[in-house]
C-alpha cells in the first residue's frame, strides 16, 4: 500500500514516529483522497480544510519538540455530523439545523483534540440518525465505496464510507440501534458499539437517548480500541456516563480463542438472511472452533421481538428529544401569526419524512391511553430481554451472528417501505436494548463483491473477551479486499 | 391488531404543520408499523419492572459548583431572532 489514505491509524502512527511522514502528509493524502471520490460518495457534509490544516501543522510542530501527545496525535479522522464541534457547522444532515455553529465541543470532541487528532469534517447521516441507508440525509445519500450503486448502510453510512474510501483513516458514529455496525458491515470496515454509558454523549445531538452510544469505524479492531480508548470513560457532563474504570482491552488482542465459550444466536439466522451471509457466518465460527473456541448454538426468544420494542421506546423518546427543535435557540425559523404556528411550520418544514414519522409514533406512543400498552410494556419487554442476556452469558463468553441479514441493498430499494427498512436492523438491536457492547468485523465478500460484517457481542463491560474475539475473527477472516473505485482512484493519482 | 389513530391530534400535540395529504400517509404507514410494533403486548411480562437505564445506574451526582456556562452573545448569534440579551418569538398570549 504506497497511498498514505489506505493506512491504519496503527501504521500511521508508526510513519509519524519514524518521522516517514508528517501529519500535513497524512491530512493531504485523505484531501487528494476525498477530492477524488467525494463527487462519486458524498461521505463528507462539511469538510473543514482550514481547521484540518491548522490541526496537523500543530500537531507536526509538537512533534518536532517531543510534545506528541499520543496514538492519535495528527491522526486525521472523520466524525459523524451530530457531534457538535465549536464553531463548525453541525447539522445532523436536517434542514432544521442547517447553518448551525454549536458555542461548544461535545465531550467526545474535545478529547480528540486534547490528544491532537486532526478532525478531517463532519460526515453524512440519515437525518439525526434515524434510518439504515443514509438515504433520509436532507443533503443527498452517500453510496457505497464498493458498489456506488447500493447503500452504504446507516445511520452512520458517512463515516463508513469515509473510511472504507480513504477520505479518512478512522471516523466516529453514533449506534442507536445499528447506526455504527451495520454501516461498518456494509461497507467492510471494523465497527464498535461500546458499554452504554462508557462513552460520554455530552454533545452528542440526542436521537433516543437510553440507547445511543458512541463507537469507532476503523479499518482494523486495534485501530477500533484506540479510538474507544482515546474517548472513553466518566464524564461529569453525561448523567448517564459509567462512574467506574474503563474494561482494559489491550492486551487480550494477542491471547487467541482457545477455551472461549462461543455461542451462535439461533435467533439470528434462517428466513430473511442471505445465504452468502449465512454461509461466512457459519464458516466463521467454524473457523473459531478450529482455533480452540467451544461453540454451541443457544437461544434468546426475546430477540424475536426486539425489533418490535425498539420501534416503539426510540420513537418515544425521539418524539421528546426533538421537541427542543422549534425555531426558538437554533436552526431554522418558519414565520408565523402565533408562537404555536410559528413551532409547527418550523418542525414541518424542517423535519424530512422519517423524522416526522418517528416523532409521530413516539408522540402516538405516549399519548394518554396508550402509554402503558406500547411504551411501558415495550420497557418490560427490555428487562425481560436483558434477564434473558444475563443468563446466556453465564454459559457463554461471547455471542456471535450477522451484523446484517443482507450485504448493501440499492439506493431506493427500501425508501418507500418504512418497516422493510427497520428490518435491516434487527441484529444489531438488541445490543442497544440491553446496553451491552457489540462489534461489526469484515469476514468476507459475496458474489457481487460486497463486504459481509460478523457480529461479535459481550456482556455488559466484557470489552475484554470482545476484543479477544474479534482479533481473532480478524486474523482467521484475512480480509484484505479493496473497492475497486479506490483502484480506479489509484491509476489517477 | 388494527390499531386507530387519530392523526391530526397526534400532529398537533407534537406541533408539525402537515397537509391532509401527509397525515392520510403518516397514518397508514403507523398503522403498519404499530400493528408490527404491537407484537408486544403478546409477551407474558408479569413481575417485569420497565428498563430505563440497561446498566441499572441510577441518579449521578456531582458537586453544585458555580462554572461558567455558555457565553450568551454566541448562544444568541445561533438563534433566527433575538433582542436586548433575549430570544425573540412571536406572541404566545393574546392582548
Amino acid at each position: 500500500m504506497a497511498d498514505l489514505a489506505d493506512l491504519t491509524v496503527a501504521t500511521a502512527g508508526e510513519r509519524l514516529a519514524t518521522g516517514e511522514a508528517s501529519a500535513a502528509d497524512l491530512l493531504d493524502a485523505v484531501i487528494r483522497r476525498a477530492s477524488l471520490t467525494e463527487a462519486e460518495l458524498h461521505c463528507y457534509v462539511t469538510i473543514d480544510h482550514d481547521g484540518a490544516r491548522r490541526a496537523a501543522e500543530e500537531s507536526d510542530h509538537r512533534r518536532s519538540r517531543s510534545e506528541s501527545r499520543g496514538p492519535l496525535d495528527g491522526i486525521p479522522l472523520a466524525l459523524k455530523d451530530n457531534f457538535c464541534t465549536r464553531g463548525l457547522e453541525t447539522t445532523c444532515s436536517s434542514q432544521i439545523l442547517s447553518g448551525y455553529r454549536p458555542p461548544y465541543d461535545s465531550t467526545v470532541v474535545a478529547r480528540l483534540r486534547d490528544g491532537g487528532a486532526v478532525i478531517v469534517g463532519k460526515t453524512n447521516l440519515d437525518e439525526f440518525a434515524m434510518g439504515s441507508s443514509t438515504e433520509n440525509s436532507a443533503f443527498g445519500p452517500t453510496r457505497n465505496p464498493w458498489n456506488p450503486e447500493r447503500v452504504p448502510g446507516g445511520s452512520s453510512g458517512g463515516s463508513a464510507a469515509a473510511v472504507a474510501a480513504g477520505s479518512a483513516l478512522a471516523a466516529f458514529g453514533s449506534d442507536t440501534g445499528g447506526s455504527i455496525r451495520q454501516p461498518a458491515a456494509l461497507c467492510g470496515v471494523v465497527g464498535f458499539k461500546p458499554t452504554y454509558g462508557l462513552v460520554s454523549r455530552f454533545g452528542l445531538v440526542a436521537f433516543s437517548s437510553s440507547f445511543d452510544q458512541i463507537g469507532p469505524l476503523a479499518r482494523s479492531v486495534a485501530d477500533a480500541l484506540t479510538l474507544f480508548e482515546a474517548v472513553a470513560g466518566h464524564d461529569p457532563l453525561d448523567a448517564t456516563s459509567y462512574p467506574g474504570t474503563v474494561p482494559e482491552a489491550r492486551p487480550s488482542l494477542e491471547t487467541g480463542v482457545k477455551d472461549v465459550r462461543i455461542g451462535l444466536v439461533r435467533e439470528l439466522s434462517g428466513e430473511g438472511y442471505e445465504p452468502a451471509v449465512t454461509a461466512a457466518t457459519n464458516d466463521m465460527v467454524a473457523q473459531l472452533e478450529a482455533s480452540g473456541a467451544i461453540v454451541s448454538e443457544v437461544s434468546l426468544p426475546s430477540f424475536a421481538i426486539a425489533l418490535s420494542a425498539y420501534y416503539l421506546i426510540a420513537p418515544a423518546e425521539v418524539s421528546a428529544n426533538l421537541a427542543r427543535f422549534d425555531g426558538v435557540r437554533y436552526g431554522l425559523r418558519v414565520t408565523g401569526e402565533t408562537v404555536e404556528e410559528m413551532m409547527a411550520r418550523t418542525r414541518a418544514e424542517g423535519f424530512g419524512p422519517e423524522a416526522t414519522r418517528r416523532i409521530l409514533l413516539g408522540t402516538y406512543a405516549l399519548s394518554a391511553g396508550y402509554y402503558d400498552a406500547f411504551y411501558g410494556q415495550a420497557q418490560r419487554v427490555r428487562t425481560k430481554l436483558i434477564n434473558e442476556l444475563a443468563n446466556v452469558f453465564e454459559q457463554v463468553d461471547v455471542l456471535v451472528s450477522p451484523a446484517s441479514p443482507t450485504t448493501a441493498f440499492e439506493l431506493g430499494a427500501k425508501t418507500q417501505d418504512p418497516l422493510a427498512m427497520y428490518l435491516t436492523d434487527v441484529c444489531t438491536i438488541p445490543a442497544n436494548l440491553a446496553g451491552t457492547p457489540a462489534i461489526s468485523i469484515p469476514v468476507g465478500l459475496d458474489a457481487d463483491g460486497l463486504p459481509i460484517g460478523f457480529q461479535v457481542m459481550g456482556p455488559a463491560l466484557g470489552e475484554a473477551r470482545l476484543f479477544q474475539v474479534a482479533a481473532e475473527v480478524e486474523r482467521l477472516a484475512t480480509f484484505d479486499h479493496r473497492p475497486e473505485i479506490l483502484a480506479a482512484a489509484g491509476d489517477r493519482l | 391488531m388494527p390499531v386507530e389513530i387519530d392523526i391530526a391530534h397526534v400532529a398537533r400535540l407534537a406541533r408539525l404543520a402537515l397537509s391532509e395529504e401527509e397525515l392520510s400517509t403518516y397514518r397508514s404507514q403507523l398503522g403498519v408499523i404499530l400493528e408490527h410494533a404491537a407484537k408486544v403486548q403478546s409477551v407474558p411480562t408479569e413481575g417485569l419492572e420497565p428498563t430505563a437505564h440497561p446498566l441499572g445506574l441510577l441518579n449521578g451526582f456531582r458537586e453544585d459548583l458555580v462554572r461558567p456556562s455558555l457565553d450568551r452573545d454566541e448562544v444568541l448569534a445561533a438563534a433566527p431572532d433575538s433582542a436586548d440579551g433575549y430570544f425573540v418569538v412571536p406572541p404566545a398570549l393574546e392582548g
